[in-house]
């Protein structure tokens, strides 16, 4: 008991320390980063389902940092959202881990140690962003998480560091822009936790101060989540990172950003302030109406598949904020939550089929694939289920979430997301059916039959793949069964949490 | 309408997962094609077996149900449930497809098609999807088979791999997912409106209740479902299906002329006599609308069926015209005319079904695909151009094939509903289906082959087995169908004028 009652920073601590125990160990043997990086993430992401299964059945967790009573000391507070964010990213991690073992050793053979080195520093960052219940604090880990994604993007050179760089900038302001919040929040309240804040907030509502602070906030996380128009970072980075970096970054660290937007919109600010005094709801559903289209048009236009998938995701990015737009219907938050696993699920498989080929074909331009299917049949399938997702063919995750979306925006009685997300369907058809087209139909000239030869990548790269391609049917009929499976409820769970009274009672 | 005796069956879902099964066996016995066939055989026969088991159920007057689990929106369950129009549906395309496996065999291996797991493993899953569709116990359930045909016939389209056939798929795809959407879209909408989506016998209550504010929500509603219902192929939008025609002649055959084409028709009236109802749709002036768009694409299609060279292109804007037949008794709102629609989607399945299989066999044996060359074809293959002919004149509306019978109906359903220029319209197109259909016929049987001046002594040269047999039952079956009619038996036409009784019954008070 005495362990488990530490387990929310216990998830953090291990992390952290087993990043330095990679450094030590990988000096005397380059052999053993892998082994420990694995046995920690399992570790964590046992703590993980251990928190999520206490939270869902005793209610929120508090943890307080050294013993020091909030709002003075730093609290840890865990409920349902944290916790399935928190499994979501550390399941993602695990298997990026295994993946990472072949990726790793072809692309960066040299820089092994400090590549586990920094990945485990991310994880740790993306682990504290998740469980604390501070402002500052989330800072802290943002920080410490993006400083270690610049690291990570920059390891593959040539024009990586130029797409770390811009990333570098950007990511910079969206973190002052979010440091300039908090201290605003500070400095009209005195307290930086986010369950204090959301009981000293509402009278100082009128504030402009507090305003700007919201509006900062927003601006800030909006650069880090790459929410069209502040996504401009983004496709570059993801095209030119590491493999696997760009499934981590891509699956986890987008959905950690988008979970410290819903975070502060509704557990340190309210619904009531969002309604009435900074009425940004519209406004925002409306910019993911334009990142959902947008960001589908732009990837028709790729060959590179890498860059294609980052355009996608500034897309899906987009329906998660048009679901966080639509919170006040019955379907909106719930959308946006479930997307996040969607998408975790779905973006991961698809960045982890894109690394596979690019390690064993060194193909990146949908124009050569011709052929693929039959040479790397697995990887091959794993996409096209994955791809079938994206586009949202029943009873994928994605057409999950597209039936959450149209249920809210007519709840909404916003007729145009409805075309919005109906159009968008059939712009991931295009631009995924082109992909499929070649790999699988289209001949290329003067080629027979039997010419290709199976030359699947390895089973630690084709493993992940297939795992998240079967989980993207499983999890779609488990959503679709509801209130029988543990899913929905902890959904269900969450939400009531958001747009209740904020993390939690006054402590 | 008949109180209900409700029947607790995991049958419908064992039905289904037959093809599920067998696709998965596919997959694996890959190697060894003989295996592998047998899976399709074994797996046709037992869901067809599970599927006719549920007739006694449904012939006193019961419906079989199977819920699989309540979905995440309240009011919406996963599962099935069998009335008698469902299992009209169900067992014409699992009838079918034990005969067209059959003949794909044949047809697969005389050809030496590449890719032949690839195929039987989609055309299981096609089926999968449409005994779903035929057995789904409301819309959304509905909306998912729907959406695994779709995709799952894309492959079969464009089996060939060549730039056409790629183009073809994509313009599949372009059509039937487009409809997709818009279906997807009525879903939501009639689950908006009135918190269900099932399939009620004489339309949902709520939404006959929604009052007159709602009156052009409803008809744009059902627009969209109609839009939805692409499959269904009527015009304008029916360019996908002769387009699709490129793909092997077994996935013509049981797929554009029964499952997914069929599924389309199944839908439009699933939404005509079980989402709105007939007195609503009568209300909303609906039922004219839906059979001057049938009317109008009746006569077009055979208008252009006429132009047509290629003789699955042919048949293909046959297909268009005859589903139109459906709709327009659909449309008609009146007993007789849904009663035609109904039994007309068996019946033209199987005459159907049995011209397309005459193509692929004309095809295996002679390798000619347009009718201009089909001179002196019916000399050296005489069993194969009978049952052509015979189907052919079923399709015409013509004695002894069971076209006549729907046909019957249809024109009663007209006059029933007092509307003298779709009586008219139904015979115009029985007309123009002679003039696009007897050329063939008469090329057949009393042309000369090209190129030879005199009287060879002709040697008759039919497919091979797997394919003569298949083609032969389906065009026994169209006459026994007629036959059984006239003499009143009901056992040999696996009851499907009991049902048709039920189901008409259930619809119309």
């Amino acid at each position: 008991m005495i362990v488990t009652a530490h387990f929310p920073v216990l998830v953090i601590v291990i992390s952290m320390l087993s990043a330095f125990t990679i450094l030590i160990a990988g000096r005397w043997n380059k052999k053993t980063c892998l082994p420990i990086s694995i046995a920690t993430i399992s570790v964590q992401l046992f703590m993980a389902f251990f928190i999520l299964n206490q939270v869902f059945t005793r209610g929120t967790i508090h943890y307080r940092l050294g013993g020091w009573a909030p709002p003075w000391g730093i609290e840890y507070v865990i409920d349902a959202f944290n916790a399935y964010v928190l499994v979501i990213v550390l399941f993602i991690c695990l298997l990026t881990a295994i993946y990472a073992k072949r990726s790793i050793e072809r692309e960066q053979p040299h820089r092994i140690v400090p590549f586990y080195v920094v990945f485990q520093l991310l994880i740790t960052g993306l682990c504290g962003i998740t469980v604390t219940g501070d402002i500052f604090n989330l800072y802290v880990f943002l920080e410490i998480a993006s400083l270690a994604a610049y690291a990570l993007i920059a390891v593959a050179g040539g024009r990586a560091l130029k797409a770390s760089y811009n990333y570098v900038i950007m990511g910079s302001i969206g973190a002052c822009f979010y440091l300039l919040g908090a201290g605003f929040l500070y400095a009209v309240t005195g307290s930086l936790n986010m369950a204090d804040l959301s009981h000293l907030l509402p009278p100082l509502y009128e504030s402009k101060v507090v305003q700007a602070a919201f509006v900062f906030f927003v601006v800030g996380l909006s650069i880090k989540m790459a929410l069209f128009p502040l996504h401009i970072w983004q496709p570059d980075a993801y095209t030119y990172a590491p493999s696997v970096v760009t499934v981590i970054i891509a699956a986890a660290m987008s959905k950690v950003s988008i979970y410290a937007f819903i975070r502060v919109f509704f557990s340190v600010f309210t619904t009531d302030f969002i309604r009435i005094y900074v009425p940004i709801a519209t406004a925002i559903s409306w910019i993911a109406a334009i990142a959902i289209i947008v960001g589908s048009v732009i990837a028709i236009m790729q060959s590179n598949l890498k860059r294609m998938l980052a355009y996608s995701s500034v897309s899906q990015v987009g329906y998660i904020v048009l679901g966080v737009g639509l919170y006040s219907t019955q379907w909106g938050l719930h959308g946006a939550l479930i997307h996040i696993l969607n998408h975790a699920i779905t973006k991961g498989c698809l960045f982890i089929v894109a690394g596979a080929i690019i390690y064993r074909c060194g193909l990146w331009n949908i124009r050569d694939f011709e052929g693929l299917g039959k040479k790397m049949p697995y990887t091959c399938a794993a996409f096209t289920l994955a791809a079938l997702s994206m586009i949202g063919i029943p009873p994928s995750v994605g057409f999950i979430t597209k039936l959450c979306l149209l249920a809210a925006s007519l709840e909404a009685t916003e007729y145009v997301f409805v075309a919005v997300i109906l159009a968008s369907t059939l712009l991931n058809l295009v631009y995924f059916w082109r992909v499929i087209e070649r790999m699988y139909f289209v001949r290329g000239e003067g080629e027979e039959e039997n010419e290709i030869k199976m030359g699947e990548a390895p089973v630690s790269m084709v493993l992940p793949a297939l795992i998240l391609a079967s989980l993207c049917i499983i999890v779609g009929i488990l959503w679709l069964a509801g209130a029988k499976t543990p899913l929905l409820p902890v959904v269900d769970q969450a939400v009531n949490a958001l747009l209740g009274t904020g993390v939690v009672a006054a402590p | 309408m008949m109180e209900e005796s409700i029947v607790y069956s995991y049958r419908p879902l064992l039905a289904i997962l037959c093809p599920a099964t067998a696709a998965i066996l596919i997959l694996l016995s890959s190697k060894r094609p003989n295996v592998r066939e047998s899976w399709t055989i074994i797996a046709g026969i037992l869901q067809f077996a599970l599927v006719a088991s549920m007739i006694p159920t449904i012939l006193n007057e019961g419906v079989i149900k199977c819920t699989f689990f309540p979905t995440m929106f309240e009011g919406i369950a996963f599962g099935f449930k069998v009335d008698a129009f469902g299992l009209i549906f169900a067992l014409t395309a699992s009838f079918l497809w034990i005969l067209v496996s059959f003949y794909s065999i044949g047809y697969m291996r005389s050809l030496k098609e590449h890719a032949q797991t690839r195929y039987y493993f989609c055309f299981a899953i096609a089926i999968f999807g449409a005994i779903g569709v035929a057995l789904s116990a409301n819309l959304l359930s509905m909306f998912i088979f729907f959406e695994i045909l779709t995709v799952s016939t894309y492959p079969l389209v464009i089996h060939d791999q060549s730039k056409e056939a790629i183009s073809a798929g994509r313009k599949y795809f372009a059509y039937l997912l487009t409809a997709g959407v818009f279906l997807l879209f009525a879903i939501m909408m009639t689950y908006y409106l009135t918190g269900t989506t099932d399939f009620t016998n004489g339309g949902i209550k709520a939404l006959a209740e929604l009052g007159p504010a709602y009156k052009l929500t409803m008809v744009i509603l059902f627009f969209c479902f109609l839009l939805g219902f692409m499959k269904a192929a009527w015009m304008p939008f029916h360019s996908w299906l002769p387009t699709a025609m490129i793909a092997p002649t077994p996935v013509s055959a049981l797929l554009h002329a029964v499952a997914v084409v069929k599924a389309g028709v199944f839908g439009i009236v699933r939404i005509v006599c079980y989402i709105y109802g007939v007195d609503l749709m009568t209300s909303l002036g609906l039922g004219l609308a839906l059979a001057c768009i049938a009317g109008f694409t009746m006569i077009v299609a055979n208008l252009f069926a006429i132009a047509q060279d290629n003789l699955k292109k042919r048949l293909a804007y046959s297909t268009i015209n005859q589903l139109s037949y459906i709709i327009l008794g659909a449309g008609l709102l009146t007993t007789e005319g849904i009663r035609g629609a109904m039994i007309h989607i068996p019946f033209h399945g199987f005459m159907k079904i049995t011209l397309f299989l005459c193509a692929g066999a004309i095809m295996v044996a002679t390798g000619k695909k347009n009718i201009s060359e089909m001179g002196g074809v019916g000399k050296t293959m005489p069993v194969t151009m009978l049952a052509f002919t015979i189907t052919a004149f079923g399709m015409c509306g013509i004695p002894p094939a069971c076209g006549f019978i729907s046909k019957w109906f249809l024109c009663q359903g007209a006059l029933q509903a007092g509307e003298i220029v779709f009586l008219f319209v139904l015979l115009i197109a029985s007309f123009l289906d002679v003039v696009y259909f007897f050329p063939i016929i008469h090329t057949a049987f009393f042309k000369k082959p090209e190129g030879v001046a005199e009287e060879v002594e002709v040697r008759v040269k039919e497919a091979p087995l797997f394919m003569l047999v298949p083609l032969s039952i389906t065009a026994i079956f169209s006459v026994i169908f007629f036959l059984d009619f006239i003499l009143g038996l009901n056992i040999i036409s696996m009851y499907f004028y009991k049902l048709v009784e039920i189901a008409v019954g259930n619809v119309v008070p």
